[in-house]
């Protein structure tokens, strides 16, 4: 591997990363709060990139859109695939983990509600949207706009790059400045006591499947930008972020973040080094040396320590 | 004990219905199918300090849960300035004024000294300078330390937080769970002349202690539970005359 080589898979991986840091923190927060691994979360990313291609449709870009519309559709796509992901999540908590919690019910129970949801869920978007991928209307005409140490950054890759560390660091604000954010914090260490001080749990729940939800779905917008929509697309990147989360530690959002940016830059370093058909091999083979050495994730699982 | 006649009944009557704050009347709470409490009658008048006592898993903890709503009682009523509370979740009995210090004091490991305080504030849109600065006050080492993590304070620390914790959501009835719980005597002194002086500054205290002389020692009444029932109550220092009380509690061989 040359050294412009390298340059040109390191800013890859670490957009690619960025991305999967993004799907990470929704498993991270609701594991969080809750305790629980949301395996319908791969399908909160995939129906946030249907949202963005049902609003695209909708508003039907035309040729060479200038740069004010650009943006527009840019933007509008984005809260198309942001208000799908919140609301997705938010009924998945609603309808499948509320009526579990109120029972007590053993964590196994949640698990396969988990994933019964998930593929209750692609399933359904299968059968309501086609099973044939499709592309996402072009919004802008893409060309690079600069380059990295040698490497071409285009737009897409820069839209998907800035969008995923801005939604980051609103995220840290809403959880360390914000008194819904010490909820969260306070319900993840102790619910009972946080209950005690007045948090309405339920309520701080469901804002933080919403939360989990918004980036999910923006994430599922910007990987459909680089890639294509369909039904199945939920399940590799939401396999291979849930891997990230671990790997930083879960319940750490920091944590999701390292986690993805460091999946993101293996996984892409795979690619010229062992070969393409490697790449999901490498993000796998990333969680087991960790699990094997430090099973509580790099940056240690800190559950309610949301930062 | 074998022995468990009552002392006298309840002398809770109070002397005016005004002056109640928390009534329990025969409470009944259940673990599934356990019975832990079996009929509890207790009641709290405004400025009192209320002892609770009673030897391990004789009910006090599962007495002080049922009151601030994380647990329901199948029978009986909590009532608080005369209305009914029970089937009220905590989260919104915090607005009522009660306070809650749980057993093991729990403070929020991950946060810091002032995190964990304006936890205690949650109830309020805005926490309340004068409220920080009346726990500062009182727990001078917690002044000190507000930037540490909670969890690395010392016991006697986490308890003093606790208690601040409670004391930042302005309670008018502040439940304390075994706060000298694991506590060096020296620490527990200073816990409890802060508990007088919380109880001078104005908040009605139920006290749940296995310390029984130190709890009696500072409170106006006491309750004892055995195994779920009220086994004595009564003014504090006939309490701690009682040779039952001195016997099973105060460790004196039988008078
Ligand atoms: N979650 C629970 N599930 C089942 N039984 C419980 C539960 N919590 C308490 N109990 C039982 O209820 C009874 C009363 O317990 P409780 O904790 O109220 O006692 P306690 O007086 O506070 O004791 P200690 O002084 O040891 O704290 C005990 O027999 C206990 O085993
Ligand atoms: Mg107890």
């Amino acid at each position: 591997m040359s050294l412009q080589e390298f340059w040109d898979y390191l800013v890859l991986g670490v957009m690619l990363g960025s991305l999967y840091a993004v799907i990470a923190i929704g498993y991270t927060l609701v594991y969080g709060v809750l305790q629980l691994i949301n395996f319908a979360h791969s399908e909160v990313f995939m129906l946030g990139a249907y949202g963005s291609l049902i609003v695209l449709q909708l508003v039907s870009p035309g040729d060479n859109p200038s740069v004010m519309a650009s943006i527009g559709f840019v933007a509008l796509a984005m809260a198309g695939s942001a208000l799908f992901g919140g609301v997705t999540a938010y009924g998945l908590e609603k309808v499948a983990y509320r009526p579990l919690r109120r029972r007590g019910a053993p964590r196994l129970i949640f698990l396969i509600t988990a994933i019964g949801a998930s593929f209750f869920l692609y399933n359904l978007a299968g059968k309501l949207f086609g099973r044939d991928p499709l592309p996402l209307p072009e919004m802008y005409e893409n060309r690079e706009i600069f380059s990295l140490f040698g490497a071409g950054v285009n737009i897409t890759q820069l839209l998907q790059f800035a969008t995923a560390v801005v939604m980051m660091v609103l995220l840290d604000l809403v959880v360390n400045r914000t008194k819904l954010g010490m909820g969260i914090r306070a319900v993840a260490q102790d619910a009972e006591v946080a209950g005690l001080m007045g948090v309405n749990i339920d309520k701080v729940v469901s804002r933080t499947f919403i939360i989990g939800g918004v980036l999910g779905g923006v994430a599922g917008f910007l990987f459909a930008n680089l890639n294509q929509v369909s039904y199945t697309m939920g399940f590799i990147p939401g396999i291979t972020a849930f891997a990230a989360a671990v790997v930083g530690g879960i319940g750490n959002i920091r944590g999701a973040m390292f986690g993805g940016v460091l999946i993101g830059i293996v996984e892409t370093m795979t690619v010229p080094l062992l070969g393409d058909e490697w790449r999901s091999v490498s993000a796998m083979v990333v969680l087991i040396l960790v699990l094997m050495f430090r099973p509580m994730g790099i940056l240690g699982e800190r559950v309610g320590r949301a930062a | 004990m074998s022995t468990t006649t009552e002392l006298r009944k309840d002398t809770g009557t109070p002397d005016s219905a005004e002056e109640t704050l928390l009534e329990l009347c025969s409470m009944h709470v259940f673990y599934g199918a356990i019975e832990a409490l079996k009929g509890i009658d207790l009641t709290v008048r405004k400025g009192e300090i209320v002892a609770l006592l009673g030897g391990n898993g004789a009910g006090k903890t599962t007495t002080l849960r049922t009151i601030s709503g994380m647990l329901q009682p199948r029978q009986g009523e909590v009532r608080y300035r005369g209305e009914r509370i029970d089937g009220i979740k905590s989260h919104e009995l915090v607005q009522f004024g009660i306070g809650h210090v749980p057993e093991g004091r729990r403070v929020f490991a991950a946060m810091t000294v002032r995190d964990n305080l304006e936890m205690g504030a949650y109830r309020f849109s805005s926490v309340d300078p004068a409220d920080m600065d009346r726990v500062f006050t009182l727990f001078p080492r917690l002044a000190e330390r507000r930037s540490q993590l909670a969890g690395t304070l010392s016991g006697g620390e986490q308890q003093m937080l606790a208690i601040g914790r409670a004391l930042m959501g302005e309670p008018e009835l502040l439940l304390l769970d075994e706060p000298s719980m694991g506590l060096a005597p020296l620490i527990v002194q200073q816990i409890f002349e802060i508990i007088e002086e919380i109880n001078k500054q104005g908040t009605t205290v139920l006290l749940v202690e296995q310390n029984a002389t130190q709890a009696l020692g500072l409170a106006n009444r006491g309750y004892v539970l055995e195994t779920g029932s009220v086994a004595m109550s009564g003014p504090a220092a006939e309490l701690l005359s009682d040779p039952r009380i001195r016997e099973a509690y105060l460790g004196e061989g039988a008078a």
